[in-house]
């Protein structure tokens, strides 16, 4: 039944994995140091190294830093969970099995929303179910090309921690993955159980793609595309897997379930070398580990050391506010902008004006500057509040603002007082030194009065220009303002 | 039950002991009685009992989150068969 | 030294008293040592500057006035501890030559206590057999009888202190380990509860099961020396904090108003009537001493053998995962990729024993056979754990065989099946993580030793070796050594 078949339309269905590394001093069942970069197999010791005798013990912090995360998405933290062996045999895992959880996780269900920015189309927002996270240990790295024909092992990062955080099959486009993968990213620095640096390997991504047609209950054949690190990589991955899926089961194909992997120089996926696929893992409880038992009063204690969480500061920022959706969103994308806020608001005369400027102005100079964060801005929040407490009891106005806010984020020392009075950018504010200088320039712009007359607003607002300019910009426009109706009658 | 002769392949693959066929043929009549013996557990009645993975039943002690172990690479790599640069070196992986 | 045979207590004693130094003593055992070893094969690495370096250092704080109890005593360890400054090898191809980064605790414990170690004992293959015949560095032979196995899988510490070759030694008991070549050589054993003694460096056969140990003439060595051995450990999940336990303080308690339990049922599947006879009079002295003997019944306990293969199986596989010859190990010399070379590498590393167990063991964690095997069996290990529960509600202690009969010839168990049903008596205890022992009771007319067992519930330790005494102090099985020795 050739050309007259009408053109199917497909409905993209994907599930993310993601292996978030936990920033913790020293690994998940051992002693020995996590800090990246160091030379091969000197943070590797007996336990990661798997020496015979060797036992596991587990590190408090990393369960408080998955209890953080499960908290922060509403999951449920579990009373009592155990560690399981996963038994593979692989060069980078040296005990022969990985040391994770399976029937009985440290977290359940729990659920992150987040705004789509869709290519066509408008924003929307979207919740993500997660089934569970669990925490795990990373397994080591293999170096190429040291020796010909040879692969070196390195297990510095062998016993590192790891959650292993598993959404339902709830995305249903690369954007949405992308969306979701952003935001689980900024929740998980938020909450500081993660530095995030992709490049490190701190936030790796497994993305499970499958097609099916449009109105179809049961889902399609999945493929896994593994270890995408960077969000470009993601959404690339994603688009060029479904196309595959796509024009193989168009042209009669099936999708046959398979690991692959996604390289960037050609933009395609690839079948992996057969690592673990369809392996049975002979999961069973650690014998050299007890159940994880997690009290309430340790839950409470967790709780209480939260930070508010970027839902509740977003929601905040609109109600009390008034500010847009999307100003709060801006205000809560990333822990870095949202502490910086935190603190200038805490400071400053007026909390929406705040919100304005680290949206505007700091915004504008962080991101303009290469590598730069709001945790490292020249301009410290409490600076800020200095120079917003003089723009609004008049001493300055905005364009001395603006003035402060470059020279200090130049270099300058951060003494807003001292700085006003060595640019000479305090407001002229006195009526008698303000009404000559609008009487001149009502003189010399007898068109715009006579407009102003006639009814054009915009005249008003261009005699004010004028005698800003007149005053070199130091003129208090609300007095110019003021003066300027009182001259004109109006 | 009875193991089968692939049954056993099978399972020293996934073990990953390279027998040989006369070693499979072997291991598959010794397995196999030693299952017959093992079969006994099925006769007890074991419903509504937990597991037991321990002999004690305590919660996992915690440990604090400190570096307390340093650089110990070269006692640690003393054993290694083949070594290079502080690298354990195989034959090459292929990802 | 006069005699051939002395106890910890009394080499302790005469090195307090300066009659002899701990340099001249390990002297002696080196000797000892380096004339029948090659006979009977116990040891596997001795090294005697090392020993002797220990010693002068024993002597120096024996000097200086700072000894303990302990110092300058030689020991032996069982070669699944590893050492630092002897080889550590599991009796396996697989760790020829391995030399550990790290001491075991256990061995840590008792070097500080200021124990000289003699060297690494013999045993079957990574624990796994009851007779050491599957060790990959030659089979052990029992002092009593040149063709008698001397028990496994602790068979170099079993024959080494039945030769007195050692005072003491250490050895792990997982199924029986420990008491079984104790009863086969006609030496005390004892395992402690699971825990107690941590597994920290003792490479590991089954995790949950694995349990350090002793070996030696008499109890009151154990004694002395088990307080030295056991402790926290904090790097190890599995290690109980305990506060520290004198294990002497029973030692002279008697009997007296004790109930000690008898499964007699247990007793009859095939025991030889001589055994049977030395039992009973263990039962008939402590009746005598004024204990009462009340039988009790352990249904379950019968299926221990098929849980415990199960069980142990299952964790050993995994343990011995970590043996792929890319770390340490024995590597293959030829392999076409690196999955190969694992293949080829265990192949030719590991012995039959251990192989077996881990094809049966990757078997019954397998999918589709989890449910039926191996979490069925842990559900039977927990019914077989109350059923001991309950009667130590009633008892103070349980008496039982070691084995149906005495040491057995070589090449006697040579299919599995029936080298695992030996174990029946055994592997209950240590399914339940109980403490128990074995001690000497009698010769057979075959000339070959018998052994009793005694069980006693979590923790009791002190409780079980001042039962264990009473029997010692009225009878002198324990001081019977074999001829030529």
């Amino acid at each position: 039944m050739e050309g007259k078949k009408a053109k199917m339309e497909w409905e993209v269905v994907i599930g993310l994995e993601t292996h978030v590394q936990l920033s913790t001093e020293s690994k998940v069942f051992s002693g020995a140091s996590c800090a990246f970069g160091a030379e091969p197999n000197t943070h590797s010791c007996y336990i990661d190294l798997a020496l015979p005798g060797a036992l596991p013990v587990l590190n408090r912090m990393a369960v408080e830093k998955s209890m953080k995360f499960g908290l922060a998405i509403g999951a449920e933290v579990a009373k009592k969970s155990v560690f399981d062996r996963k038994n593979y045999f692989y060069p980078d895992l040296p005990k022969g099995y990985q040391i994770s959880q399976f029937p009985l996780p440290i977290v359940k269900g729990g659920k992150i929303s987040f705004t789509v920015q869709p290519r066509n189309g408008e924003p929307y927002r979207k919740t993500v179910n997660l089934t569970r996270a669990h925490l795990e240990e990373d397994a080591g790295k293999s170096v190429h090309g040291v020796v010909r024909g040879k692969s070196g092992m390195d297990l510095n990062r062998a016993g590192t921690p790891l959650l292993e955080i598993v959404t339902e099959p709830d995305m249903r486009s690369a954007e949405e993955a992308v969306g979701y993968a952003k935001a689980l990213h900024a929740l998980v620095v938020w909450i500081g159980i993660t530095r995030g640096n992709m490049q490190e390997g701190n936030f790796r991504c497994d993305a499970n793609v499958s097609v099916r047609p449009k109105g179809q209950q049961e889902f399609g054949t999945r493929c896994e595309i593994k270890n995408l690190n960077s969000f470009k990589f993601l959404q690339e991955a994603i688009d060029y897997e479904v196309r595959r899926q796509i024009e193989l089961i168009e042209s009669g194909g099936k999708v046959v379930q398979a690991t692959r992997l996604y390289d960037p120089a050609t933009g395609e996926t690839r079948l992996m070398r057969v690592k673990e696929d369809s392996m049975d893992y002979r999961y069973f409880p650690d014998p050299d580990l007890m159940p994880l038992i997690i009290s309430d009063e340790w839950k409470a204690r967790v709780a209480s050391e939260m930070p508010e969480l970027p839902e509740a500061m977003r929601e905040r920022l609109v109600r009390e506010l008034g500010l847009t959706e999307y100003d709060a969103d801006v205000l809560t994308a990333s822990r870095d902008i949202a502490d910086y806020y935190g603190a200038l608001s805490a400071n400053a005369p007026d909390k929406k004006i705040a919100a304005n400027w680290v949206m505007g102005e700091v915004a504008s100079a962080v991101n303009g500057t290469e590598g730069m964060t709001y945790a490292a801005a020249p301009v410290r929040p409490e600076a800020l509040a200095e120079i917003l407490k003089r723009l609004a009891d008049g001493t300055i106005n905005a364009k001395g603002a603006k003035r402060l806010f470059q020279l200090i984020w130049d270099g300058a020392e951060a003494n807003v007082d001292a700085l006003i009075e060595r640019e000479g950018l305090k407001q002229i504010s006195d009526a008698s030194a303000i009404e000559p200088l609008i009487d001149e320039v009502l003189a010399s712009n007898q068109k715009m009065v006579e407009e102003f007359r006639a009814g054009k607003q915009k005249a008003f607002n261009a005699l004010v220009g004028q005698c800003m300019k007149a005053t070199r910009g130091k003129a208090n426009p609300k007095q110019v303002n003021e003066l300027l109706r009182k001259k004109l009658g109006a | 039950m009875s193991l089968s002769l692939d049954d056993v392949r099978r399972i020293a693959d996934l073990a990953h002991i390279d027998i040989s066929e006369e070693q499979a043929v072997r291991m598959q009549g010794e397995m196999n009685d030693i299952f017959k013996m093992i079969e006994r557990i099925q006769a007890v009645n074991t419903d509504g009992i937990e597991p037991m993975m321990h002999p004690h039943d305590a919660a996992q002690r915690l440990r604090e989150d400190k570096v307390v172990f340093g650089d110990n690479r070269e006692e640690n790599m003393k054993n290694a068969p083949e070594e290079y640069e502080g690298l354990f070196l195989v034959p090459q992986v292929i990802e | 030294m006069e005699k051939r045979f002395y106890t910890v207590a009394e080499l302790s004693r005469a090195l307090a008293a300066k009659k002899v130094s701990a340099v001249e003593l390990a002297k002696e055992y080196l000797a000892r040592i380096e004339a029948k070893n090659s006979e009977l094969n116990c040891f596997l690495d001795v090294r005697p500057e090392e020993t002797l370096k220990q010693a002068e250092a024993a002597d120096k704080l024996i000097a200086e006035g700072r000894a303990g109890r302990l110092t300058g005593v030689p020991i032996a360890h069982k070669d699944i501890f590893v050492t630092r400054e002897w080889a550590s090898t599991a009796a396996s191809r697989m760790l020829e030559g391995y030399m550990s980064p790290f001491d075991a605790a256990v061995v840590a414990k008792l070097k500080s206590a200021g124990m000289v170690t003699l060297g690494k004992l013999n045993c079957d293959e990574f624990a796994m057999g009851s007779a050491n015949e599957n060790s990959a560095y030659g089979k052990v032979l029992n002092p009593w009888d040149a063709n008698a196995v001397p028990g496994g899988s602790s068979g170099g510490s079993s024959s080494c202190v039945a030769a007195g070759l050692a005072p003491i030694a250490t050895a792990t008991d997982t199924g029986g380990s420990i008491r079984e070549p104790a009863s086969f050589t006609g030496v005390t054993g004892v395992k402690p509860t699971y825990g107690r003694p941590s597994r920290l460096g003792m490479i590991a056969f089954a995790s949950s099961l694995d349990t350090a140990g002793l070996m030696a003439h008499t109890v009151e060595d154990i004694a002395w020396v088990l307080g030295d051995m056991v402790g926290f450990e904090p790097w190890d999940s599995t290690s109980e904090n305990l506060p520290a336990e004198d294990f002497t303080r029973d030692l002279e308690k008697g009997v007296k108003g004790m109930r000690i339990g008898v499964p007699r049922k247990w007793f009859q599947k095939g025991l030889d009537p001589e055994v049977a006879a030395s039992i009973e009079s263990v039962i008939e002295e402590y009746r005598r001493q004024g204990a009462q003997i009340v039988e009790i019944e352990l249904p379950t306990v019968e299926l221990g053998v098929p849980v415990y293969y199960v069980v142990a199986c299952a964790e050993a596989s995994s343990n011995l995962s970590r043996f792929d010859g890319v770390r340490y190990g024995h590597r293959a010399a030829e392999y076409d990729d690196i999955q190969d070379m694992i293949k080829k590498s265990r192949n030719e590393g590991f012995g039959a024993e251990p192989k077996r167990r881990i094809l049966i063991g990757t078997y019954v964690l397998s999918h589709g056979y989890y449910d039926a095997y191996y979490l069925k069996a842990q559900k039977v290990r927990r019914l077989i754990t109350e059923e001991f529960d309950c009667a130590f509600q009633g008892v103070d202690a349980i008496i039982s065989p070691v084995t149906t009969g005495t040491a057995y010839d070589f090449g006697a168990k040579s299919d599995p099946v029936s080298a695992y049903l030996g174990d029946l008596y055994t592997v209950p205890m240590s399914l339940a993580g109980l403490p128990c022992m074995s001690m000497p009771c009698g010769i057979h007319s075959n000339g070959r030793p018998i052994g009793v067992q005694l069980t006693c519930a979590r923790f009791e330790e002190a409780k079980m070796l001042g039962i264990a005494a009473a029997w010692q102090r009225a009878t002198d099985w324990h001081l019977r050594h074999p001829n030529g020795y």
